[in-house]
């Protein structure tokens, strides 16, 4: 039967309420008493030098209180980068600055320059307009294509670094020989360059801040879109704007979708800040949809080559890869790792793979900063390596599931070290293959098939079987990795007198839904009612210091650290309990919500000891402290790493090169879970937003830098008619070997394996039409480029 | 500054607005109706939608000067007298159709014009009908569920319940 409450339960989400009445407290739904209005002056050229800002026909206008420009934040800190990578021959990434406000320089469409503050936003936006019409900028060609960026020393997007490249890495740089050797020796060679298309995350809510001060105490406080607070508070605090960390709170209330865009910091929460000391009145600023497109770090944008070297029965004994990756005109914070150990670490895959070497540039154009999007690098990865297979198998005439079964690593096998660098603890991929192929009917796809056929149309079917690394990360192996923070999350269990309970987590919720999620695990360890739970999060001011929410790490690493800080609580209670039963600490148990003397009945419900612990009157005081609050940190040991099996099946009408998905279906091992239908749900997203890579998103910049694609009339978003239902299924459980919960992270694995199992499946239905020679096509699959690919 | 009167979510309301507001505008900023939401700027995402009188449509393409003496209905006046969820609310909580709830309102509202329009949608239908709607987060299949269950249908048989 399934569970109706606790670890394990479809339990309705509670924050369901608010949102669905419209009452969530979003950025922008907050009204600040005495508010007034930023509007961001920004770029329309790509590069540019600034040669003059003449403010003053804006000053002048109605209501306008404050015009800030580079120069006013030219004495402050820049925004940096969280990683350093080192290249391969040791020296460290170049590591340009990164402003408030560009100052001297403007490096891409949407780069802002200047900010008016005004009463209301009409007249901020009147006036902005006015600062622009009186800036001088003198346009430079723009940097756009990556090849042309390393290959023109002249032009440089900052002027210190002379072949626009960040880093040049190599992973890992002991095996490259090796590699070369066994590419050399390999029976068959199977190349594929590819493009891993640059997308626009998307939140539904655009990025939203709201700055604060109070004179009279010297307090800051920030209320922003944002998936870690307490990073951006570090981040404001120690490298931008030097607020002492304690005079700062940052407060993420609802937020709309994150998908990594609102991991980082960005320079409008700097500026609202300084603004609102400068005013002594709240400043609001919220982007409309064309800013978030502008000026959201972007996703992907990868261009691959790569290389699997193979026995002729389809064994793979060597993947090479090189690629250039996109970093955009700036460093966002998490742009360096995750082009880097977000992706070369996944390399290997699920298989069992002798010698991998990847190597991989980074590129500064003149685009908007890129970092990570849901997956992160690894979908990057997953993307090159499924492609590739899934050309070795057709080029060797192998059946691309027995290629993969072939290759996939044993349960038996694990630990298991791979070339790369990781360790995966526990899987059985072989599971989640045969789930896959079962509960899509492969055995029934022929007939579809042949009715396709009769309708005119080519139907394929396309697999990936895909891995990736999540709940990051263990802090000793980062800080080796270049990270210039720690992994840890934190969660502080406050029981109150009356035995209900608060959780304060450093993870944040933006869609995920932990408020519900969370307190099922809270009442299923402290056998309480999930009613009696609540979960607090996204204000710094309340909240332990944890790192947030992205990477599939909410549950693994703050779900950890939560249930350290429960068994704290039960530890106490005990010893409460001892002494109100007058027994011996070690004679008590803790089950079902009560403490219990073992062979008595004598007991303690959970309630009476948070009581007791607050009302110590019959209590050891002379060893043990009232009250009953316990914290943890914890700092994970391993990455999990969940894995699974994708199976799409695609129809195309050969007419129009239209490609509709008639099947997805995915079977999944992400450990222990909490609450399969929201599971379900993670996973419905993420396929959908792979899908949307697959055949409908995509960033184009045109050869001025600019962006083509930056509203929704001109940039694809999947919509209900795009999409089919989904199959899912979870039920292939090896849970993860190193946490407490055993749960290894859901948030990122639609989008991780569901691309290269959409193409896999056009190219197949390609080949199964007769038109063998199309070998590859790149995302988005268009109508039009698949049609274009027909008709060679 | 123009005057305007309208009844929204069964109140008599009236406010100053100029030529260039937006209902959406005035719902959010003037009555301070938030639940509206603005997820773009032309009019593509549908988080804005409500309804007036008895129409769905974006509130970021209608100005609220034109809409004096207009009957509007939004998010914040969906639920039943009581206060409780109505039954397409219900459905979307039951069938987990919303995540970052920011797109919700907007959904809401218009699975409810088109249960209107059409009490038994299929499948095919209710994704046609949405196509002015964007969602990121679902993956439009609980929401597609949850209208289905809203109009009495049997969404057993769905996959991933």
């Amino acid at each position: 039967m399934p569970k109706d409450t606790g670890i394990g339960a479809r339990s309705k989400r509670r924050e369901d309420i608010r949102f669905l009445t419209g009452r969530g407290a979003y950025t922008d739904n907050l009204a600040m008493q005495g508010q007034v209005h930023a509007v961001m002056v920004r770029a329309n050229v790509a590069h540019g030098r600034i040669v003059s800002i003449d403010t003053s026909a804006a000053q002048a206008m109605p209501g306008v209180l404050a015009i800030f420009t580079g120069a006013d934040f030219a004495d402050v800190g820049g925004n940096p980068a969280g990683w350093l990578i080192h290249s391969r021959d040791g020296s460290p990434m170049r590591e340009p600055k990164r402003p408030v406000l560009a100052h001297g320089k403007v490096r891409h469409v949407g780069d802002a320059y200047a900010a008016v503050v005004a009463e209301t936003y009409e007249q901020a936006r009147d006036a902005a307009e006015a600062v622009a019409a009186g800036t001088e900028i003198e346009e430079l060609p723009a940097i756009v294509g990556m090849a042309g960026a390393v290959a023109n020393a002249d032009n440089r997007v900052h002027d210190e670094i002379p072949d626009n490249l960040c880093f040049d890495w190599g992973w890992i740089e002991d095996n490259r020989d090796a590699v070369d050797a066994a590419m050399k020796a390999a029976p068959h060679v199977t190349t594929l360059e590819l493009v891993n298309n640059r997308l626009v995350p998307n939140a539904m809510e655009p990025r939203a801040s709201i700055g604060e001060f109070n004179p009279g105490t010297g307090d800051y406080k920030l209320t922003t879109t944002s998936q870690n607070p307490h990073l951006t508070k570090l981040l404001v605090c120690a490298f931008v704007l030097g607020i002492p960390e304690h005079k700062l709170t940052v407060v993420a209330p609802d937020v709309g979708g994150g998908f990594g865009s609102k991991i980082y910091h960005y320079g409008e929460e700097a500026l609202v800040l300084a603004a609102a000391k400068k005013l002594g009145r709240p400043v609001r600023w919220t982007a409309e949809r064309s800013e978030s497109f502008l000026t959201d770090a972007h996703g992907r944008d990868h261009v691959t080559t790569i290389e699997v070297g193979a026995t002729l029965d389809g064994e793979i004994l060597a993947i090479r890869t090189n690629t250039l990756a996109n970093v955009g005109a700036y460093l966002s914070n998490f742009s360096t790792v995750t082009p880097t150990f977000l992706h070369g670490t996944l390399m290997a895959g699920p298989y069992k793979v002798p010698h991998v070497y990847v190597n991989l540039k980074a590129v500064f154009t003149n685009t908007a900063p890129v970092d990570a999007y849901r997956g992160a690098g690894r979908p990057e990865a997953t993307y090159s390596l499924e492609r590739a297979i899934d050309k070795m198998a057709r080029e060797l005439k192998l059946d691309p599931v027995a290629v993969r079964r072939k290759n996939l690593l044993t349960p038996d096998q694990f630990p298991y070290t791979t070339p790369v660098g990781l360790v995966y603890d526990v899987g059985n991929y072989q599971a989640t293959l045969d789930k896959a192929l079962d509960m899509a009917d492969l055995a029934g796809f022929e007939a579809r098939a042949a009715k396709s056929r009769a309708e005119g149309k080519l139907r394929g079917v396309g697999l990936s079987t895909w891995i990736e690394a999540c709940g990051i990360a263990p802090s000793h192996l980062v800080g080796q990795l270049g990270s210039r923070v720690g992994l840890y999350d934190a969660a502080t269990v406050r029981v109150g007198a009356t035995g209900t309970i608060q959780v304060m987590t450093g993870a944040h919720s933006h869609g995920q839904g932990h408020e519900t999620v969370f307190a099922q695990v809270v009442a299923d360890k402290l056998g309480i009612a999930e009613a009696a739970v609540e979960i607090v999060h996204g204000d710094t001011s309340k909240i332990p210091f944890g790192m947030g929410s992205y990477g599939s790490r909410s549950l693994a690493v703050c779900g950890s650290a939560m249930d350290r800080a429960l068994d704290k609580i039960i530890a106490k209670g005990k010893k409460i309990a001892a002494h109100m039963l007058e027994a011996a600490e070690g004679d008590i148990t803790f089950e079902n919500g009560s403490f219990s003397v073992a062979g008595t009945d004598k007991a303690k419900s959970f309630g009476e000891i948070a009581f007791s612990a607050y009302v110590p009157h019959n209590y050891p005081l002379e060893t043990l402290e009232p009250g009953l609050e316990e914290t943890a940190f914890y700092d994970p040991n391993n990455w999990t790493y969940p894995a699974g099996a994708y199976l799409c099946e695609v129809e195309i009408d050969p007419d129009t090169g239209k490609v509709t998905i008639c099947s997805f279906t995915c079977a999944d091992d992400f450990g222990n879970v909490m609450n399969p239908m929201v599971v379900e749900g993670q996973v419905h997203g993420g396929v959908a937003q792979g899908i949307g890579q697959a055949l409908v998103e995509h960033t184009a910049y045109d050869e001025n830098g600019q962006l083509l694609t930056a509203s929704y009339m001109d940039y694809a978003m999947p919509r209900a008619d795009d999409l089919p239902f989904y199959q899912v299924d979870h039920s292939c459980v090896t849970p993860c070997s190193h946490n407490p919960l055993g749960v290894k992270g859901c948030g990122e694995a639609g989008a991780i394996g569901s691309p290269p199992a959409v193409v896999n499946a056009v190219i197949d239905a390609l080949h199964r039409g007769g038109m063998t020679q199309v070998s590859h096509i790149d995302m988005p699959l268009t109508p039009a480029r698949v049609w274009a690919a027909m008709q060679v | 500054m123009t005057q305007v009167t309208m009844t929204v979510n069964g109140k008599t309301v009236s406010g100053q607005v100029e030529g260039r507001t937006l209902l959406a505008d005035f719902l959010r900023e003037d009555l301070r109706l938030t639940g509206t939401h603005i997820g773009c700027d032309t009019s593509q995402c549908g988080a804005c939608i409500v309804h007036v009188n008895g129409n769905a449509i974006k509130s970021c393409t209608a100005l609220a000067a034109d809409l004096d003496g207009a009957e509007v209905r939004t998010i914040e006046g969906m639920a039943n007298a009581d206060g409780s969820l109505s039954v397409i609310q219900q459905a979307f909580q039951d069938h987990h159709g919303l995540q970052c709830g920011f797109c919700t309102p907007g959904m809401v509202m218009t699975a409810s014009a088109l249960l209107k329009e059409n009490p038994k949608p299929s499948e095919v239908e209710i994704r046609a009908y949405l196509e002015g709607n964007i969602c990121r987060c679902t993956g439009y299949h609980n929401i597609v569920k949850a209208i289905m269950a809203a109009s009495g249908q049997d969404v057993s048989a769905i996959a991933a319940e």
